[in-house]
């Protein structure tokens, strides 16, 4: 009984981390682009949590500039801009494809190019290997 | 044995490829910041010991300064101060401070008890000027030089080395009052 009441209690002590107090917007289209650009910024000072989870004031100031743009009309482009432009690209959950990054998503493509080409010249080898291999049995045979 | 060594070469590459990514991720502490080479932010903001009036990035224009962002509430700002107290004595570029979401009364006795490494101490109350900087946690520290561009930014308490090598150099270098008077002598 003791154990089942510990068990519970660890589970309704964990709830309470949700209870991040959600930020309203005046409109819904304002609070959906809202919702959607938090999710998409990383936390700076917890750096694995997005700034929609982290319940640090640091991201609290920033879901707060972002509202702030937001009321004051700038686009969700705008809003993205300046905080990189503070940041770095290392505040997007997503990082652009620019030259800077180009290689983060170019190189799982290349290495894959590069071995599939290896697996084809592997087995077009063995292959002619093999085809070789039966010619020299035909002359051994004749 | 020939056939062995292409995938060895790839292999040991790749090695190489992710040892860098592994040996570079601890860094992620310190996250190089987008402002360097660019003009730093303007400001106008008020002043710690003095309300009433305000500190801003045009009274600045024209000299070399460390722009240091701190808090009483932040521990490795009270393990900064002694060197900032030594920049100050040094004498050579002036510490503008950034007072990060902070009580006023305990900044002011903090400073009193401690010692004022500051020439001027803007206030940022609720936090926003901090983001114009892209600051994530206290102490941070931005090198600007006399047209406003951040040369450098420390990211924790400056060191001893990083003042001594980072910092007093560029000074020197720099074509500014010191320079003009020691080449015409």
């Amino acid at each position: 009984m003791i154990v089942i009441a510990l068990v519970a209690s660890l589970f309704f002590s964990i709830l309470p981390a949700y209870a991040i107090a959600p930020e309203r917007m005046p409109t819904p289209q304002l609070e959906a682009r809202y919702l959607a650009l938090i999710h998409g910024f990383r936390c700076m000072q917890c750096q694995d949590e997005s700034l929609a989870d982290s319940p640090v004031n640091l991201a609290a100031d920033m879901r707060r500039q972002i509202r702030d743009m937001l009321i004051a009309g700038k686009s969700d482009e705008q809003i993205r801009d300046f905080m990189v432009s503070r940041y770095g690209y290392f505040i997007l959950f997503k990082p652009p494809f620019v030259l800077k990054t180009a290689w983060l998503w170019l190189t799982p493509g290349v290495l894959l190019l590069v071995g599939v080409i290896t697996a084809l010249t592997v087995i077009r080898k063995r292959a002619a290997l093999a085809a070789t291999d039966l010619e020299d049995n035909d002359l051994t045979d004749a | 044995m020939n056939r062995f060594i292409v995938p060895l070469v790839a292999f040991a590459l790749l090695v190489v490829v992710l040892a860098i990514g592994i040996r570079q991720s601890p860094d992620k502490d310190l996250i190089p910041s987008p402002l360097i080479g660019k003009p730093a932010p303007e400001f106008s903001l008020p002043s710690l010991t003095d309300p009433g009036q305000r500190v801003s990035s045009t009274q600045l224009r024209g000299h070399w300064y460390i722009f240091n962002v701190w808090g009483t509430w932040c521990y490795a700002c009270r393990e900064e101060h002694p060197m900032l107290l030594k920049i100050r004595k040094a004498g050579v570029i002036p510490v503008i401070g950034l007072d990060w979401k902070d009580d006023r009364g305990d900044a002011l006795s903090f400073l009193k008890d401690q010692g004022d490494p500051y020439a001027t101490i803007a206030v940022d109350h609720d936090g926003s000027e901090a983001i114009m900087w892209g600051v994530y946690g206290a102490p941070e520290s931005f090198l600007v030089d006399p047209q406003g561009i951040v040369i450098s930014k420390f990211i924790g308490p400056i060191t001893e080395a990083q003042w001594e090598q980072q910092i007093l150099p560029r000074l020197s270098m720099s074509p500014g009052p010191a320079a003009a008077s020691a080449s015409s002598s």
